[in-house]
């Protein structure tokens, strides 16, 4: 029995996990340049996550189940996401078990949850944030969807393996319907993952915050755990948008040898993106949560573009 | 360039077309309008340009020119004089708000893929499949005239039809002969200049250009 593709996946989740917090602190050190600050470093990230897991757990008196598994589970949901998309190799045991479908599902799930929690220990601002979240994933979704269904139409599979290998064999040239669910899959990874635009990550002003608000009552373990998965879900959107559009660099099969070279080109994409990132939360100002369903809707509108697109035009 | 390209590159600038179209229509801003309305323009004279090229008729160069000069500067400009001279507000006002106006827009485009697919089968231009883009620009810029408040967003919306009934007959016929094409430009020239002059009319009438305001007819109420 040939135990490459384990070790590859082994290897693969051991990536997410641990370059995770170093995308985002990244994307932290380039936004500090950007404005003129001293950054606190590429590492700041570990050392929060290691601060939080040496900490106490308070958990408020009236918490229930919900409370104390939600962290287990968004943290879980988000590993198992990593172990399906490619994110070093195609040759992987799960990838066959979940397309994309599953894992908007599965982002779903965590999401869900993370919503329920909010609203558990019963604060304002808890569940304020809770409905936010809703009401931004309700608007959300369809779009994503959308645009991962143009992205399988022009590839012929929601496989994600599927999906670079008919990448990698040059039957997909430059396509009006890719560009548009490319451009649409951008609104929508900033909206997803609770960036400038949509919801301000740095935020400590409570009635802003839409991510924040609902883990407010967190700590300790827990918020360590909810907090590498935030990181983990900017790093997987971001490997799930080079995957679907941009897969150049991922080794094909099977042999370790390619892990390497893959792991450079990753590295050299997330920079890049990173700096994009930085350009957008610098260049844009917070929403008003009112216009976001024009936002949504414009990601909505060029997904379904794309689709058309892609029966008029190809 | 071989004709293959050539058709990518047609049905990539088609879709930027529609891309700028459907940006009109959400576009809430009055300069980004004219912007965006500069934008086809330019999209257009380069398409124009490249079915010149492939189809080998040379008048298009002319008529690609003709779009670059006065779709992409001149109208541009004389919206962008008019507003500074009339002081209007820079929000656009619209009477169906703003999504609505985009899943009505997308509906337009299913209808003019499905109106223009029997064309599609019999033709065998390498254009053909921009067809329904370019009805589907018309009936935008057709959508964005009755959904607007203010005569010079109206005024825009017509232009933006104009340049879809232009991409209309680049792709469906190569182009109109090169005597129509300079008549329909000097229409559209002297038609700008008839809005401005009715701009500047309304403006003292009404002190408004809010075409809602023409309904009342009688001096008191």
């Amino acid at each position: 029995m040939n135990l490459n593709p384990y070790i590859i996946e082994l290897l693969q989740v051991l990536t997410l996990l641990g370059l995770a917090p170093a995308f985002v602190g990244w994307v932290r050190m380039v936004k500090c340049w950007a404005q003129g600050r001293t950054s606190a470093g590429l590492f700041q990230p570990y050392r929060d996550l290691a601060k939080l897991f040496s900490k106490e757990v308070l958990l408020a008196e009236n918490a229930s189940w919900i409370f104390r598994f939600t962290p287990y589970l968004v943290f879980s949901t988000a590993v198992l996401a990593g172990g399906i998309i490619p994110i070093l190799s195609l040759d992987l045991p799960l990838a066959s078990t979940a397309d994309v479908i599953v894992i908007v599902a599965l982002f779903a799930i965590a999401r869900f949850f993370t919503a329920l929690a909010g609203m558990d220990i019963g604060t304002a601002f808890g569940g304020m944030g809770s409905s936010r979240e809703m009401m931004i994933a309700s608007l959300a979704e369809p779009a994503m969807l959308m645009a991962i269904f143009t992205v399988s139409l022009a590839n012929r599979s929601t496989s994600l393996s599927e999906i670079i290998q008919v990448i990698y064999s040059g039957q997909s040239v430059l396509r009006p319907s890719l560009a548009f669910a490319f451009l649409a899959f951008i609104l929508i990874a900033l909206a997803e993952t609770g960036r400038v635009p949509v919801d301000n990550p740095a935020t400590h002003l409570e009635l802003t915050m839409i991510h924040e608000a609902m883990i407010l009552e967190y700590s300790g373990r827990h918020l360590a755990l909810i907090e590498w998965a935030g990181m983990m879900k900017l790093f997987l959107f971001v490997i799930l948008g080079i995957a679907a559009f941009a897969p150049w660099g991922i080794a094909a099969k099977g042999s370790l040898l390619g892990i390497p070279e893959a792991l450079v080109y990753m590295v050299l994409k997330l920079g890049a993106v990173g700096i994009g990132i930085v350009l957008i939360e610098t260049g844009l100002a917070k929403m008003r949560l009112f216009r976001l369903t024009e936002f949504l809707g414009a990601a909505f509108l060029l997904a379904t573009l794309g689709m058309l697109s892609f029966f008029i035009l190809d | 360039m071989d004709l293959i390209t050539a058709a990518h590159v047609n049905s990539f600038l088609a879709a930027l077309v529609l891309l700028t179209a459907f940006g009109m229509l959400v576009q809430r801003r009055i300069y980004g309008l004219i912007n965006l309305f500069a934008w086809q323009g330019l999209f257009l004279s380069l398409n124009t340009a490249i079915v010149g090229y492939v189809a080998g008729k040379h008048h298009l160069y002319i008529s690609s020119l003709l779009t670059l000069s006065l779709k992409v500067f001149l109208l541009p400009y004389i919206l962008h004089v008019l507003i500074h001279r009339l002081k209007i507000r820079k929000e656009v006002e619209t009477i169906v708000n703003i999504p609505m106006t985009m899943l009505i827009g997308i509906a337009l485009v299913i209808f003019s893929y499905h109106l223009t697919a029997p064309v599609r089968e019999l033709s065998a231009m390498i254009t053909r499949s921009t067809l329904a883009i370019a009805l589907a620009t018309v009936m935008i810029g057709l959508l964005m005239m009755i959904t607007r408040r203010h005569a010079v967003t109206q005024i825009i919306g017509f232009l933006a039809l104009e340049n879809g009934l232009f991409f209309a007959a680049t792709s469906a016929t190569y182009g109109m002969p090169l005597v129509v094409e300079l008549g329909v430009a000097l229409d559209v020239l002297i038609a700008a200049f008839i809005f401005g002059i009715f701009f500047f009319h309304i403006h003292t009438t009404f002190d408004s250009l809010d075409v809602d305001q023409m309904a009342r007819l009688k001096e008191e109420d």
